[in-house]
């Protein structure tokens, strides 16, 4: 096990350089001039201009422009901003803003989803079967963008039970964008969760432990839900690194300075720097919890080896 | 093998009531499935009883509700769609169909236990084999965890699982197939049961290792003094091991009585059937070539006599005597010979040859 880990640990080194080399050309070809746009209406000096374009390398070649910003990364310098804010300082800064909403998703994704699917898969096709497969229906058919919006306007401005937007008010400030970040995973929770359940009622190894005489509750916990959970929990493993990248519509639409909105005002400003540094991190977590639900797999599933 | 030390004997309140009377004692039993597209008729009043230490082997084509009827005693029929609509399972004086939920479970286990057919599938895989069979004494005599592995590891020894102490961490996908029926075997007599039900548990194994799974069913009955139903296809299997014998055809008996007498001088056309299709029944492993024509359909049994359109012997309108018309009237289970018993208008007849 240990020997897989550090295999997939190594791994992921080619895979972060391929990722971070097409997100740079990628802004590379973005359309337009960042220094103009930075300048706005005011008109730059053209000696400023100049030597704004040589600090970020802009007349480079591509190749060049990549080489230069992967040797200032041997030594941790991701870059600056066109503000000269060293990019490792944007991420420090808003990162934990990301975290924090990712958590408060990932906790309602986990114990929602969970509570829903569980019901609705022991009592298949009763009533909160019902209510939870229409209602998860049209939560994963609804674009996160409008629900976005529209729990925004609803729940935040109309009812005034939300803040409508950023941070000031603490944990709670992250309910209602964590919620909106999670629904689709939450559906899908809750989908994956009421499936897997039904399925291991009918398994063999159920009627088993009915033939052995366990008390009913066993039955269900330890020889039901155990075993119909495995699914479940890698699944919500591996969103927490999709979740992390997910954010920029939420961050955007409820303005929380995280790093889903960093990027997103950098993409918008064209800073090369940013936009590679936080994407490229992103990819990391994505690569690091998938990482973390393979080896969640061999613990949970003994039938799963990495030799 | 004689009674080892590994011997666990059964809880008090579940020793037989009185001597002489059956363990278990199924009558008429009525077991239907509610499907969308009918009402499936898979066990049409069957009645039988197992005596202590004896083996009753239960025949029949696929189909005709043999595993249906033992999950009806056991319990574990899915229901919905299965619904017992008729008669009694009496397990050592009770008729365990009006217990409550709570006595009905009480006697999985240490009165009645079960093997499957296929043992993968039938031990959950993400929990070690010591864990499962140490469930039973965990949940019937809230035995400790420790001690339940302890007791785990004396049961795969006494079903001659080589280094149990080793193995009783292990997995079942870790067992070779005759080793997993092992451990399912353990698990079932755990508790000592009274009665053990096996339904095809050899099927899914090797020829060489049903031998040994069988001979160690046979030990271990003796050893024990249980009663044990025995459901296979192996005719081979039910000369060598088998007291009595049940033939079901469209989920009623249609014939039983010894092994001997069945074997050798069978009262019934479809037993007849079964005997004829393979050419010794001596040959060890000869499994049962269907006899012409189609297993009855459930939803809509046959009149008459359901096994009618195939048999060979069938008598209707001018040729049958009265009331006995194969077509329109039902053959009851009837005492042909001293012992025996057969469903079918004509017994004499084919007893007769
Ligand atoms: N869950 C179910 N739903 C509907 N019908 C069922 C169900 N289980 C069994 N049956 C019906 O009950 C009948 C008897 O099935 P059973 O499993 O007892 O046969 P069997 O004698 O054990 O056959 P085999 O030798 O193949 O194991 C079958 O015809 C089947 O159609
Ligand atoms: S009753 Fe008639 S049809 Fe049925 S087995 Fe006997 S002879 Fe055949
Ligand atoms: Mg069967």
């Amino acid at each position: 096990m240990g020997r897989y880990v550090a295999r997939r640990l190594l791994l992921t080194i080619p895979v972060l350089i391929g990722a971070s080399f097409l997100i740079f050309a990628m802004v590379y070809a973005l359309p337009g001039d960042p220094i103009r746009a930075l300048a706005g209406d005011r008109p730059l000096a053209p000696a400023v201009v100049a030597q704004l374009r040589a600090q970020f390398n802009l007349d480079d070649p591509l190749v060049i422009q990549y080489g230069k910003y992967v040797a200032g990364l041997t030594h941790l310098d991701l870059g600056t901003d066109f503000h000269q804010r060293p990019v490792l300082e944007i991420i420090t800064d808003r990162l934990p803003v990301t975290v924090k909403l990712t958590v408060v998703a990932v906790l309602l994704e986990a114990s929602i989803g969970l509570v829903a699917g569980v019901f609705a898969g022991i009592r298949r096709n009763g009533y909160f079967d019902n209510l939870v497969l229409v209602s998860t229906t049209l939560i994963i058919s609804i674009p996160i963008l409008v629900l976005a919006f529209v729990s925004q306007y609803v729940l935040g401005l109309k009812f005034g039970w939300f803040p409508i937007a950023g941070i000031q008010q603490g944990w709670y400030s992250y309910l209602l964008p964590g919620l909106v970040l999670a629904s689709g995973s939450l559906a899908y929770v809750a989908r994956l969760t009421r499936t897997s359940i039904a399925e291991n009622m009918n398994a063999d190894y159920v009627r088993t432990a009915k033939a052995k005489g366990l008390p009913r509750r066993t039955i269900i916990v330890r020889h039901t839900l155990r075993n119909s959970l495995i699914p479940v929990i890698t699944f919500i493993g591996a969103d927490v690194g999709a979740l992390l990248g997910g954010a920029i519509v939420t961050e955007a639409v409820f303005n929380i300075p995280g790093i889903g909105r960093a990027v997103f005002d950098a993409v918008r400003g064209q800073e090369g720097a940013v936009v590679v540094g936080i994407v490229t991190l992103m990819v990391f977590f994505f690569i690091f919890f998938n990482l973390i639900v393979d080896v969640l797999y061999a613990v949970l599933d003994p039938r799963i080896r990495y030799d | 093998m004689s009674t080892s030390s590994g011997y666990i004997s059964s809880t008090p309140s579940l020793e037989p009531s009185g001597t002489g009377s059956p363990v278990l004692e199924v009558d008429d039993l009525h077991v239907e499935f509610r499907v969308r597209s009918g009402v499936v008729h898979a066990v049409n009043g069957i009645s039988y009883h197992v005596d202590q230490g004896e083996t009753l082997a239960i025949l029949g084509e696929s189909g005709s509700g043999k595993s249906v009827s033992a999950q009806a005693i056991m319990g574990i029929l899915d229901s919905p769609p299965a619904v017992i609509t008729g008669g009694g399972i009496h397990f050592q004086g009770r008729d365990i169909l009006t217990m409550t939920e709570e006595e009905q479970r009480q006697i999985r286990g240490p009165g009645i236990a079960m093997i499957f057919q296929d043992a993968l599938s039938a031990l959950n895989p993400v929990y070690s084999v010591g864990f499962q069979i140490g469930e039973m004494f965990r949940a019937h005599r809230g035995t400790s965890k420790k001690e339940a592995k302890q007791k785990a590891i004396e049961l795969m020894d006494r079903v001659r699982i080589p280094a149990a102490a080793r193995r009783v961490n292990d997995y079942p996908h870790q067992f070779s197939g005759g080793m997993r029926q092992r451990v399912m075997i353990a698990m079932a007599l755990a508790l000592d049961p009274r009665i053990l039900i096996a339904d095809e548990p050899t099927t899914a194994l090797d020829v060489t290792v049903q031998a040994q799974v069988m001979d160690l069913l046979k030990d271990l009955q003796r050893d024990t003094g249980m009663g044990l139903i025995l459901i296979t296809h192996d005719l081979g299997v039910v000369n060598e091991v088998a007291d009595r014998v049940a033939v079901m055809y469209a989920g009623r008996i249609v014939e039983t009585g010894t092994v001997d007498e069945v074997f050798t001088r069978p009262a019934m056309p479809y037993t007849v059937g079964l005997m004829n299709s393979i050419p010794q029944v001596e040959a060890k492993g000869g499994r049962l070539k269907p006899i012409v024509g189609q297993p009855p359909n459930l939803a809509r049994i046959p009149s008459g006599c359901p096994f009618h359109p195939r048999c060979p012997r069938a008598r209707t309108g001018a040729a049958a005597a009265a009331g006995r018309d194969c077509v329109t009237d039902l053959p009851l289970l009837r005492v042909v010979t001293p012992g025996r018993e057969a469903a079918c208008h004509y017994s004499e007849e084919v007893l007769g040859g």
